[in-house]
């Protein structure tokens, strides 16, 4: 497994520089309307054909890439930086802290995201820009996804509380600050770092959720998400193999995540 | 010789093919409802799977024939308009019996009138009768003779019985007592609903043979579409009643002799602006969507047959106005969808004081042109038009933010708090009587969408229409209805409140084992004349 760790990497550095090279790699704007060649099949002027509307599905995939692949990462960061926050200081409070932290974890947990998100996205202002529209969505997407990882840091942090080395610093007159700052969080970083590898891949299936529902990126921006619905129509998968691209690219990604988070795993 | 005897079996086979089949009685029609029907009472139908039902198992007085669109008798054998429209007198049929055997008589038409005005029943059905017109009597001359008279003439009043399913005023099973060619037999929430023959349907074939033919129609409830097209493709289901385009066109590749492309629907898709005075949008927006210029510049900017060729994939016709080309009577003939003209619509701007520099349209105050168009989402057809109108507002550089919002949130923006600048939604239209259409051209109305529930019109063509709308419902010639609604109809092309988009196509798929189909573009489209529909039992063998 940690032998595959580097090809994943690689693949997923080769994707992400695609993705970002997304400018000057795509034929056509991912807005484009060819509107003399809806659903043309992949040849030399399309790549991977066209969708419905006539727009370059390559250059779409190009930039949907960047768009999930930068932003899944940045909401994973905000999602792990509140679970890094609550889950310390709950678990290494203690007491009633601890309580109020899980009471609190536990709310967020048993919210009904998708209709918070649905209520959220109807309270906010209408002309938003589709870039802005996309980092809303991801916020979202990291301000509720933070129990979660809040709750393995929060027991990360109580049993380091009750460690030997934690409890010979206090005995020895160490301030709470200098416990937390120099013995408890640099011991959390394995924690916070797994977690934050794990929630991107999550963050990138739950935009291509939102996206299958109609409620994700807002056209003409393309992300996974919404270049995912093309797949609707599962009989044409057959007739149409080259819908498949997007899926291909989200399981290759998702994968070399995981693959690159074992061989962390297994170097730690 | 042998080539000789050949020959003739041939001829003779060929002879026996071409001959008429006579109709078989028997066997089970299936198709699809696309949602749990939200109630089973005839008077209370308000989605499309309540109102399948209740076209299987309703008797109606008067029915408007889906063909021909003309009103024919049915419960009633005659009848007449009197004192100027206010009085309709129905002779009813005799020897006419409901499902479980009562006889049908005029107390049934007073019962029923009596239940559809209860303002408890909460009755869309009622609605209708209700608006406006005061107190409404019924009086029973005989007992297969009754009048419903009402307190105001009322145009088109026979059209009004299409939808009023008559209830058995003795019956012990009460609404579910049925005068229609089937009954309610069974209903499995979630999975079916199972309608039997009603052994004591009236109505007779050509040959004196009692109709249905069909001893049952089971309604399975299914959501998803392509599970509804494999099924059919694997002849579970004989008939889808609405195909989407794509479907459509993926089925017609497989099985051309299957599918059926009725012509343009009554329903249309459209948008319109805001221009609700109080509405909580920027001042100077305001003012663009009260302009005609800005508003037929956008309709100028719209490539309607774009949009028919590539998200209808050509079963669809620009639309013009209100009234689609399937309602033959009320569609005004003389006026063209709004031509696709960029340089035209720049031309219009211009005339306002709007600026095309550098790629950007900016007002004469220097505000950039940009607005949001709501619509409902999930909505995959809709969603596409949003993106198709993006690229044509680019070329006149205007920026269109399409916002996909849950239905109920959109709903609370464009009746309640009118926070929201444009919006594109879908008419479906069951009416083809202008006087459906009261509730939206009035300024005073709820759903006067761009600016509902006006104190006093607030625009001269506003007023006019007003008055236009009042004038042909109080009218009883129906030439002169027309000429008023046909003036409505050219206000609307001229001042552009609605930005009329597209009347997509009736597409369906009928299994080659129903016989006697004859697909039209209003609803029900396939199963209009279900009690004539049979089922060739060798062709539904040849499917399986």
């Amino acid at each position: 497994m940690s032998r595959l760790a580097p090809l994943a990497s690689l693949l997923l550095i080769v994707v992400a520089v695609a993705s970002l090279a997304a400018g000057l790699l795509a034929p056509a704007s991912y807005e484009t309307q060819f509107r003399d060649a809806p659903n043309a099949p992949p040849g030399v002027r399309f790549l991977l054909g066209t969708d419905d509307l006539g727009r370059d599905r390559f250059s779409r995939l190009l930039y949907g890439s960047r768009v999930s692949l930068l932003l899944a990462p940045a909401a994973a960061l905000l999602a792990t930086a509140l679970a890094a926050v609550a889950g310390t200081l709950a678990g290494f409070l203690g007491g009633w802290w601890e309580r109020l932290g899980r009471g609190v974890m536990d709310l967020f947990l048993s919210l009904p995201w998708l209709f918070l998100l649905l209520a959220v996205r109807a309270a906010l202002p209408l002309n938003v820009a589709p870039a802005v529209s996309v980092a809303i969505t991801f916020a979202l997407l990291g301000v509720l996804g933070w129990p979660v990882a809040a709750r393995v840091v929060l027991a990360g942090a109580r049993a380091l509380r009750q460690a030997d080395f934690v409890l010979q610093a206090r005995a020895s007159g160490c301030s709470r600050t200098r416990l937390l700052f120099l013995h408890i969080l640099p011991n959390l970083r394995p924690i916070l770092a797994a977690q934050f590898w794990i929630s991107i891949p999550v963050f990138i299936l739950a935009e291509a959720n939102l996206g299958m529902l109609g409620l994700g990126i807002a056209e003409p921006l393309p992300s996974w998400g919404n270049l995912l619905r093309e797949m609707e129509s599962y009989p044409a998968l057959f007739s149409a193999p080259w819908l498949l691209a997007p899926l291909v690219l989200l399981l290759v990604v998702v994968s070399c995540f995981q693959l690159v988070l074992a061989g962390k795993d297994s170097r730690a | 010789m042998m080539r000789r005897r050949l020959l003739i079996v041939l001829l003779a086979a060929a002879a026996a093919g071409a001959a008429p089949l006579a109709a078989q009685s028997g066997g089970e029609l299936r198709f699809v409802l696309r949602s749990e029907p939200r109630s089973l009472h005839p008077h209370k139908v308000s989605d499309e799977s309540s109102e399948t039902i209740r076209y299987l198992t309703a008797g109606v007085l008067i029915r408007y024939h889906r063909r021909s669109q003309q009103a024919e008798p049915e419960l009633a054998s005659s009848w007449k308009i009197l004192d100027g429209n206010r009085r309709i007198r129905f002779q009813l049929r005799e020897g006419v019996s409901f499902s479980d055997g009562t006889p049908f008589t005029a107390d049934d038409v007073a019962h029923t009138i009596r239940s559809l005005l209860d303002p408890q029943l909460h009755s869309a059905t009622g609605d209708a009768f209700r608006g406006g017109r005061g107190a409404i009597q019924v009086e029973i001359g005989a007992p297969h003779r009754v009048d419903v008279v009402f307190s105001t003439p009322v145009a088109g009043l026979e059209k009004l019985f299409d939808e009023v399913a008559i209830l058995s005023a003795r019956s012990v099973r009460r609404e579910a007592a049925a005068l229609g060619p089937f009954f309610l037999a069974e209903h499995r929430p979630g999975s079916h609903i199972l309608l039997q023959r009603n052994p004591h349907y009236w109505k007779r074939d050509g040959k004196g043979r009692r109709l249905p033919y069909l001893d049952a129609v089971r309604l399975e409830i299914q959501q998803n579409r392509e599970l509804e097209l494999l099924r059919f493709r694997r002849g579970q289901l004989h008939l889808i009643n609405t195909l989407e385009a794509e479907l459509f066109d993926r089925l017609s590749a497989e099985s051309p002799a299957l599918i059926h492309d009725a012509g343009p629907t009554l329903d249309s898709e459209q948008i319109w602006f805001n221009q609700v005075a109080a509405a909580p949008i920027p001042a100077y927006k305001k003012d663009w969507f009260r302009s005609r210029n800005f508003r037929r510049a956008i309709s100028e900017a719209i490539h309607r047959d774009d949009l028919c060729r590539i998200v209808y994939r050509g079963h669809a016709r620009p639309a013009v106005g209100p009234v689609s080309p399937a309602n033959r009577f009320w569609f005004h003939a003389k006026l063209k969808p709004h031509a696709f003209d960029p340089k035209g619509a720049l031309r219009r701007l211009a005339q306002d004081g709007f600026r095309l520099q550098q790629g950007v349209l900016s007002d004469r105050h220097g505000n950039p042109v940009e607005f949001s168009l709501v619509t409902n989402a999930g909505n995959r057809t809709r969603e596409r038009i949003g993106a198709m109108l993006q690229q044509d507002l680019a070329r006149i550089g205007i920026r269109l933010n399409l916002v996909a919002l849950e239905f109920s949130s959109l709903i609370e923006r464009i009746t309640r708090t009118f926070a929201y600048e444009a919006c594109l939604l879908g008419l479906v239209n069951v009416d083809v009587d202008p006087n459906g259409q009261m509730n939206v051209w009035l300024s005073s109305a709820a759903n006067h969408q761009w600016n509902p529930g006006q104190k006093s019109p607030e625009t001269p063509w506003e007023a006019e229409i007003d008055g236009l709308m009042r004038a042909q419902a109080a009218e009883t010639d129906p030439r002169r209805r027309k000429a008023h609604f046909d003036r409505v109809q050219e206000i609307a092309w001229e001042e552009a409140p609605f930005l009329y988009l597209v009347n997509r196509n009736s597409l369906s798929a009928i299994s080659p084992a129903v016989r006697n189909s004859a697909p039209v573009a209003l609803r029900p489209q396939t199963y209009w004349n279900v009690e004539h529909l049979w089922l060739d039992a060798r062709a539904a063998r040849n499917l399986r």
